[in-house]
């Protein structure tokens, strides 16, 4: 077995090595500007171009013509939000979204906020899933965008985007869903689901970093002020000049998510419940997030009186985060599990293990068995622990700390 | 993020792991720090009649900076009389274990444990000074 064991496939996925394989040639041999009109270059990249916007849009049912690329789908969600928000300013200025989302989303609320728009921001239910009765009080007749994520980056849930997107259809308001942590995981149909905008990233699903897509809906159509000015590529909505090898490589991902999606589900669903079941049964441990609307690809659980950084220590022969990759370097717990009603200390004490693609049963039994050891160890040494075992409700203690 | 190698070692080898009887009298205990802020220690020793720490003990609910800074401070105390162990600075322990900056809070902490458990133990045996409060923070 390879140390350490990669079990953080929510922050990035390794590029399949079919991917890699077809990107290559674009770097060295087809390396036309897909924009050169005026020779063979120019055509080879372009009809490459064209044919991975074909694959991604086949993965989600929508037309190629629909499909918009970018840099990643930080990009897609400050495109989609700013640029709708800003496209259709005369109609409204608020908009509505979740204290769950990415910070992609949630900062480029923010920085709209700065520009006067408004921003209604829900809190989940504790299993991480949408309020519907807190969500239909939130339209205001100004409302113009809902932002929802489809799958969840740290607690894997699946949010209802088909109920969404109908409570916003009857209103009129644009609903955009940031897909980065779906495509390759659930099903996702655009011919049906009433969806205007929906974010992509390549790295998440088997392809390269730093190429993502959107998808902007034709009819009825959805309009956008561009962010990125220039050669009016990408019908004037992102200019710059397209990065084939990049492009390539997610067409070629996004089409073996397709084929492969259905067996790959089952396979990881069956590892995701073998290390459910290897560690239930630790005292003291807490699921984040329903298990049943959920992606099997994601486990985030909260071993309870031990500090999560702690135990990402003791486990350093497992690659997992504590929280979001984005936000552990902070010393704040996760703002997620915080949105989900988790005590402080609970959303200190988590990690996400997220399954993929190359996990195997031999690596699921190995994190299994490291992290019975790592929890053992550190409860030993653990003051909590031993005021737990001793029967002191650890909430009505006056800790020195607050005092500070 | 990477971790010196001082800290490693304190956190797979923690030194003085455990607990004394805190009624005992000549046992102080100093628990500081919050679960909420994620990290709580809780520092013992054991005083003898000339005064002298003979032993101390630890727990720490916290990172491997706060585990490590906890296990030094037991090692530190050790044979010091209570005086010179309330001396010792939270800038020593950071610098012994060439803690980050985001990390210095863990030392700070480590002090504050020390001055808790004095203070715990003066309170117990009457020799208590007025003054001394185990929340002044430097942090």
């Amino acid at each position: 077995m390879k140390l350490p064991v990669y079990l953080d496939y929510s922050a990035t996925t390794p590029v399949d090595p079919r991917v890699a394989e077809k990107m290559i040639p674009f770097l060295t041999e087809n390396f036309g500007n897909p924009a050169s009109r005026s020779h063979s270059f120019g055509w080879t990249a372009e009809k490459a171009v064209e044919e991975a916007r074909e694959e991604v849009a086949r993965l989600v049912n929508a037309d190629p013509r629909e499909i918009i690329w970018t840099s990643g789908a930080t990009e897609s969600n400050n495109l989609a939000i700013k640029g709708a928000a800003h496209f259709y300013e005369t109609k409204g200025r608020h908009l509505i979204t979740l204290k769950t989302e990415h910070k992609a989303v949630l900062d480029t609320m923010r920085e709209l906020e700065a520009q006067g728009f408004e921003v209604t921001y829900l809190d989940p239910k504790p299993d991480g899933l949408l309020d519907f009765q807190a969500f239909r009080e939130a339209f205001r007749a100004d409302t113009s965008l809902v932002s929802i994520m489809h799958v969840n980056n740290e607690i894997g849930v699946i949010q209802d985007i088909a109920a969404i997107g109908a409570l916003c259809r009857e209103r009129g308001v644009i609903f955009h869903v940031d897909a980065a942590q779906s495509t390759g995981k659930v099903a996702i149909d655009l011919a049906k689901l009433p969806v205007d905008l929906m974010s992509f990233s390549a790295h998440k699903t088997y392809g390269p970093k730093g190429i993502g897509a959107l998808y902007v809906r034709r009819k009825p159509r959805i309009r956008l002020k561009a962010m990125m000015h220039g050669g009016g590529h990408e019908r004037g909505l992102r200019s710059g000049t397209l990065a084939t090898h990049q492009i390539v490589g997610m067409g070629e991902a996004f089409r073996i998510a397709r084929e492969e999606m259905a067996a790959e589900s089952s396979r990881i669903r069956a590892l995701r419940d073998r290390l459910l079941a290897g560690i239930a049964d630790i005292e003291e441990v807490y699921i984040n997030g329903d298990l049943e609307q959920r992606v099997p690809h994601n486990l985030n659980a909260s071993f309870n009186y031990v500090e999560g950084e702690s135990l990402m220590m003791a486990i350093k022969d497992l690659a997992v985060s504590s929280g979001s990759a984005c936000t552990s370097s902070s010393l704040e717990p996760s703002y997620v599990l915080r949105a989900l009603g988790r005590s402080d200390e609970l959303a200190h004490s988590s990690i996400r293990f997220s399954i993929g693609r190359y996990t195997t049963e031999a690596d699921v039994d190995f994190a299994i068995s490291l992290i019975h050891k790592a929890v053992e160890r550190l409860r030993d040494i653990s003051p909590l622990w031993e005021m737990y075992k001793d029967g002191i409700d650890i909430s009505s203690v006056q800790w020195a700390a607050a005092a500070h | 993020m990477a971790y010196n190698d001082k800290v490693i070692d304190h956190y797979e080898n923690p030194r003085n792991v455990g607990s004394f009887d805190k009624e005992d009298d000549g046992v102080g205990t100093g628990v500081v720090g919050a679960p909420a802020c994620g990290d709580v220690m809780k520092l013992q020793i054991k005083i003898n009649d000339e005064g002298v720490i003979e032993d101390a003990k630890f727990k720490t609910y916290g990172c491997g900076s706060a585990i490590a800074s906890s296990s030094l401070v037991t090692e530190w105390v050790k044979g010091k009389t209570v005086e010179q162990a309330l001396a010792i600075k939270n800038t020593e322990i950071a610098e012994a274990l060439a803690l980050p900056p985001v990390k210095i809070h863990c030392s700070v902490l480590a002090e504050d444990a020390i001055k808790a458990a004095v203070s715990d133990y003066k309170a117990k045996s009457g020799t208590a000074e007025d003054g001394y409060k185990v929340c002044q923070s430097a942090a």
